[in-house]
């Protein structure tokens, strides 16, 4: 099974269309014909061992790679290698990273304060009330004047959280973003991603993190050597999965 | 039921040996062999430093105008330096052959250049901000009396209208009337106009109101273009002065031939002056073209790649003799008969093309030492390339390749000596003209280290103030 459509029952507008999309690095086949429609507001979680290409997948709707076949289609915009295009849906989604990835020689603040100004535009007095707002709904407000080194992981992984949102995106990609913290830390970010989720944002999720797969989820999506093995809602994935290989997974990752 | 666990207490580290006594037995005697090396340094500093302490300074001749008191103290048996030497010629050691009568100039023009620099480096001069108020002050009654009132208040205008203005703006009324937008465009458009009607003003004292008005016009759109095309508000003056008005500005106060002020032609320039001058502007524009160099080895577009790779490579490949020799001998056979170029340019242009192949390698370095999700957090972000690069990229890299600049700016700084080749009396090139000169024979010593010890002065200022950059911008700081 290679296609992966909304279920009809819950049919909602598509805002992420990806459709016969490969992929290579050299001669090495990534992604092999994934089809993938996500509805607005939808939460997707992506899983999978590594090397099944789920990162690439999501790297792949905001252009951080390049695909070689196929379409992708954000917002009603095609990928294409029109700079233009590229910006424009950047611009509407935000990415979260393993590694936080926020900028090191800014305080937290203008790490928030930053994107707004130069690329939205928007004015320093404004930018600031935004950047606050988002700091306190991921409950670190204090941590405005700190330097990011000065922050836990799980602090950095949410202040990076807070950066995206200042960006008023339409849709949220997480490249695994509890990998790299501290268990006490991981249940941090997943709390502001479960409020995300409540408040309405479309995600789409690469992560090992089954819990939070179980109960915000959608849709679950389980990929193997760069093809989409199967796509379920999260209570017939679990107890009921269609695919030998993909209760194989599920053993591993729950019973250890 | 469990307990309530309690954390023990942090405990201070255990303490060394401190005080004199100590460092010494730790650091001076601690083994056998440091006893050894210990007590072999200190002969070696009674054998050095007493002959040398007694030749420059206690029997020096420090008193006088000519060379007679030099051959007296000599005759007499004293065997110590003759600083005389230096002190009749310190006016050629620092201006070379530059017009006595209109020394002034080079003296005013570096004086609005340490103005202009003055707050780079006022957080390491001095602390608080009161401590800070009381030297603007004390500077600023300084120029009054030194140049008298109306050159003072141009000056004054000129560095720190705009941020007056930008306070004066960025105040709650104006904010809650006009909002933070147009406040930014004000405080740009308020900047041109003091620039434009100061320069007016200050033009139409020595010329007529013609001059002034085209100039202050030139002056005020200037201004404009360029707060507008950089987003800059009046906090960003200093740079955009420094780099836009200030050369314009030297170039005419040194150059002369306008305003009145007969000209200066360049084989006039020399000595010190003409060392800080080659220095300055090297330095001023190596790093910018650097920089760019540096993104452009690393360009995804082939044809940039390339350009650049061969240019830095070819530079990297000769001497900054040849460059220099190749800028006032090879270059002029190139061009129409009629066209000439100044030597001293031709040199400063070599200079920095030089010097900046040599910093794109060190910022390159840099570049790569930047995690590459940097640039992804930003491009997932929507920031484009240049706005990317200048604000997220090359700031990270500027501070982890500080000792890399600062080592390039150093020898930059000591390259310059090689501007004798081409016929240019730097400060090195003015001490070995004087130690020809007949009257003077015979002072080998004394001029060179003269000239030695002032490189040391200006590179240990560069050296002190690339540690306390590295200090400022260490990532422990963050």
């Amino acid at each position: 099974m290679t296609t992966a459509t909304t279920p009809e029952k819950n049919k909602r507008e598509s805002i992420v269309t990806i459709s016969g999309l490969n992929k290579w690095f050299g001669d090495f086949h990534v992604l092999k014909n994934i089809n993938l429609e996500v509805g607005k507001g939808e939460k997707v979680v992506v899983c999978g061992p590594s090397g099944s290409g789920k990162s690439t997948l999501i790297r792949c709707i905001n252009r951080l790679e390049t695909h070689q076949q196929g379409k992708i289609i954000v917002d009603g915009v095609e990928l294409t290698n029109d700079v233009k295009r590229i910006d424009k849906i950047r611009r509407e989604t935000g990415m979260l990273f393993q590694n936080f990835n926020l900028f090191p020689h800014m305080t937290v603040l203008e790490n928030l304060t930053l994107s707004p100004i130069w690329i939205r535009k928007m004015p320093l007095k404004e930018a600031r009330e935004l950047a606050f707002h988002y700091l306190e709904r991921v409950k670190i407000p204090d941590l405005a004047n700190k330097y990011p080194g000065q922050c836990s992981g799980g602090q950095q992984q949410r202040i990076a959280i807070a950066r995206c949102l200042c960006m008023s995106p339409k849709i949220m990609l997480f490249d695994e973003p509890t990998s790299a913290l501290d268990p006490e830390m991981i249940k941090e970010v997943l709390d502001v991603m479960v409020d995300l989720a409540s408040s309405g944002m479309t995600m789409i999720c690469v992560t090992h993190e089954m819990g939070f797969a179980r109960t915000v989820a959608d849709r679950v999506v389980f990929m193997d050597t760069g093809e989409i093995v199967e796509a379920n809602d999260p209570e017939t994935f679990f107890n009921n999965p269609q695919y030998d290989r993909t209760a194989l997974f599920l053993s591993q990752i729950i019973n250890h | 039921m469990s307990e309530t666990w309690i954390p023990s207490p942090s405990l201070p580290s255990p303490k060394l040996d401190s005080g004199y006594a100590g460092w010494v037995k730790n650091n001076l005697f601690s083994t056998p062999g440091n006893l050894l090396l210990t007590l072999l340094s200190i002969a070696l500093l009674v054998l050095t430093v007493p002959p040398l302490l007694r030749w420059g300074i206690l029997d020096a001749t420090w008193l006088g105008d000519s060379r007679g008191v030099c051959d007296e103290a000599a005759q007499g048996g004293s065997t110590g330096a003759c600083w005389v030497f230096v002190k009749v010629r310190w006016g050629v050691f620092l201006y070379g052959f530059y017009p006595l009568v209109e020394r002034w100039r080079v003296n005013f023009t570096f004086f609005v250049l340490a103005v202009a620099l003055f707050p780079l480096f006022a957080p390491i001069l001095l602390g608080t901000t009161k401590r800070k108020m009381v030297l603007y002050l004390l500077a600023a009654i300084t120029v009054l009396f030194w140049l008298g009132p109306i050159p003072a208040t141009f000056i004054a205008c000129y560095l720190f209208a705009p941020f007056a203005l930008d306070r004066l703006l960025q105040g709650k009324p104006f904010l809650e009337l006009f909002g933070n937008q147009v406040v930014a465009v004000l405080t740009g458009i308020g900047s041109a106009l003091l620039v434009g009607v100061i320069s007016y003003y200050g033009i139409f004292l020595y010329l007529d109101e013609k001059a002034a008005g085209a100039i202050g016009l030139t002056a005020l759109v200037l201004t404009l273009f360029l707060l507008f095309i950089s987003r800059l508000t009046a906090s960003g003056w200093h740079w955009v002065f420094l780099f836009t008005v200030y050369p314009v500005f030297a170039f005419f106060m040194l150059v002369g031939d306008i305003f009145g002020l007969p000209l200066v032609e360049t084989h006039f320039w020399g000595g010190l002056f003409l060392t800080l001058v080659v220095a300055g502007s090297g330095m001023a524009t190596a790093l910018p073209i650097g920089i760019l160099l540096a993104l452009g080895r690393r360009s995804d577009l082939p044809v940039i790649k390339v350009l650049c790779v061969s240019f830095i490579e070819f530079v990297r490949g000769v001497p900054l003799v040849s460059v220099l020799f190749m800028a006032s001998v090879m270059f002029p056979l190139f061009l129409p008969e009629n066209v000439t170029f100044n030597k001293l340019l031709r040199a400063l242009v070599g200079i920095a093309f030089f010097y900046a192949a040599y910093m794109a390698e060190v910022i390159r370095g840099g570049l790569q030492a930047i995690p590459k999700g940097q640039y992804e957090a930003a491009m997932a972000l929507g920031w484009p390339y240049w706005k990317m690069m200048s604000l997220i990229i090359i700031p990270q890299t500027l501070r982890l390749v500080i000792p890399g600049l600062a080592n390039n700016f150093l020898s930059l700084l000591k390259d310059t000596t090689l501007v004798a080749v081409i016929g240019l009396l730097d400060l090195l090139g003015v001490a070995k003209a004087s130690m020809a000169d007949k009257e003077w024979l015979g002072f080998t010593k004394e001029a060179y280290i003269f000239a030695a010890i002032v490189f040391w002065i200006f590179c240990f200022a560069i050296s002190r103030y690339s540690v306390y950059l590295e200090k400022t911008y260490h990532p422990s700081h963050q």
